[in-house]
């Protein structure tokens, strides 16, 4: 038996987006009204499932060729994104899985509701996962995706962006996030990072460019770290000894 | 003053219209990238307890089904055990996952969850709650998913005293949280607007 870790911090829920955000018009209809009902943690919350390496695939971390027909590649500027997981009590997060999913090169999903005139790629699935290390540490390989317009208003472009799913340790720290490339004009112009109040905050989901883990002649690095919800330390909960 | 080092959680977005291709690719066939798609099954061969299968849909603030949004599911086995490194209390059944994730159907709306039954599991005081179901909601349109719970309209005994459920002020909304029996397991509709509207958690 592990020893079993505390109740989570409280969500700072005015740091992530509202619930309803009319810029972003699909938020409009889909926004509960009414107020949150505060629960915190029981152990249906502090508890969660776990993913081992065995689940995953040898090229799942690699979406320039795990879709890839044998000898070619996924088209596009080849980089690796990399970066730490961390819990708001700045420790690392170990074995954290995170599921990846991304536009191709020219900005086109590869799902059956995505009609953009752009093309797919053959080699290009737009899908990766990956867990973090006992350090808290993930990298995956990718093309940068392109940007894209979208039906919100009249001529709205996405900024490129890589979607991001992770699990922590607990079904409490369940958390799906976008992530956009430093520099990129479009993110100020987006409706959907507007639904973020808070500069800092957007700053967290802006990967940097990081010349020192770029692989000469090969593929850019792009270091972009997480932070899950934090949890309290069990003392004086429910154990007084060992704690 | 002291600072406090506290980092801050990193904000949430949209998981957007098209969260099958990184989470379920194989339900909009994207086949042959994963062998399976996580979370589509959770119960393994001889595995204790009541199979039951969850369903519902999910309604928008217009009175329509949502037909693009994913639903996830952290319940504990039939013993009321979580099968999670986090569960202090014993070895949850490990034919039993515990979790389970399926997108609603893109025709229909439906999700549908083959399942057990959970036993029930203690509040932090030491009450027992009532068996649940939790279930967390994203979609496009939702900017930071949505945490509800499902209980059983077979439990009234263990409903009556849930120290969840109990804490609802407006008792006339705990129904949005108790799926009714019908054959072959329970039926829970979601509204996530209106006079209707499902409880939501802030966890």
């Amino acid at each position: 038996m592990t020893k079993a870790l505390g109740a989570f911090y409280p969500r700072d829920r005015s740091w992530h987006p509202k619930a309803y955000t009319p810029e972003y018009k699909t938020s409009v209809l889909r926004s509960p009204q009414k107020p949150l009902v505060s629960l915190g943690s029981t152990l249906s919350e502090t508890t969660g499932p776990v993913f081992g390496h065995s689940a995953l695939g040898e090229l799942d971390a690699d979406l320039i060729l795990n879709c890839a027909r044998p000898g070619e590649s996924a088209l596009g500027e080849r980089i690796i994104v990399h970066g730490r997981v961390l819990a708001e009590n700045a420790r690392p997060v170990p074995n954290v899985l995170i599921e990846v999913w991304q536009a191709n090169a020219g900005g086109r999903y590869r799902h059956k509701k995505d009609g953009y005139l752009a093309p797919l790629d053959p080699n290009f699935g737009g899908c990766g996962r990956v867990l973090t290390d006992e350090e808290g540490y993930y990298a995956f390989r990718t093309i940068k995706p392109g940007p894209y317009p979208w039906p919100n208003g009249v001529n709205d472009w996405r900024p490129a962006h890589i979607h991001f799913s992770l699990f922590g340790s607990g079904f409490a720290q369940r958390l799906i996030s976008q992530m956009y490339f430093e520099g990129d004009p479009h993110i100020a112009l987006c409706p959907i990072v507007n639904t973020i109040g808070d500069p800092d905050a957007i700053d967290m989901l802006t990967a940097k460019l990081d010349m020192n883990n770029t692989i000469p002649m090969n593929a850019r690095a792009y270091r972009f770290d997480v932070v899950l919800r934090g949890r309290r330390s069990t003392l004086f909960e429910n154990r007084m000894e060992g704690n | 003053m002291v600072k406090f080092e506290y980092l801050k959680e990193t904000p949430s977005q949209t998981a957007g219209p098209y969260l099958h291709i990184g989470c379920t690719p194989n339900f909009i066939g994207n086949d042959g990238i994963y062998a399976r798609d996580l979370g589509s099954s959770m119960v393994a061969e001889g595995a204790k307890g009541e199979r039951i299968v969850v369903s519902g849909r999910i309604f928008d603030g217009a009175g329509a089904t949502i037909k693009d949004a994913m639903v996830e599911i952290w319940q504990a086995d039939a013993d009321g055990l979580y099968n999670s490194p986090e569960e202090p209390r014993g070895d949850a059944d490990p034919r039993f996952t515990g979790w389970g994730r399926q997108p609603v159907d893109m025709e229909t709306g439906v999700f549908q969850f083959e399942t057990i039954k959970p036993g029930q599991v203690p509040f932090p005081d030491g009450r027992m709650q009532a068996p649940h179901i939790s279930l967390w909601i994203v979609a496009r349109g939702i900017n930071l998913g949505l945490n509800t719970r499902l209980y059983f309209a077979d439990e009234d005994e263990a409903n009556a005293v849930d120290p969840v459920l109990q804490r609802i002020e407006h008792k006339h909304r705990i129904q949005t949280l108790i799926a009714g029996k019908i054959d072959g397991g329970y039926a829970l509709d979601i509204y996530l607007q209106g006079d209707n509207e499902t409880v939501f958690f802030d966890i």
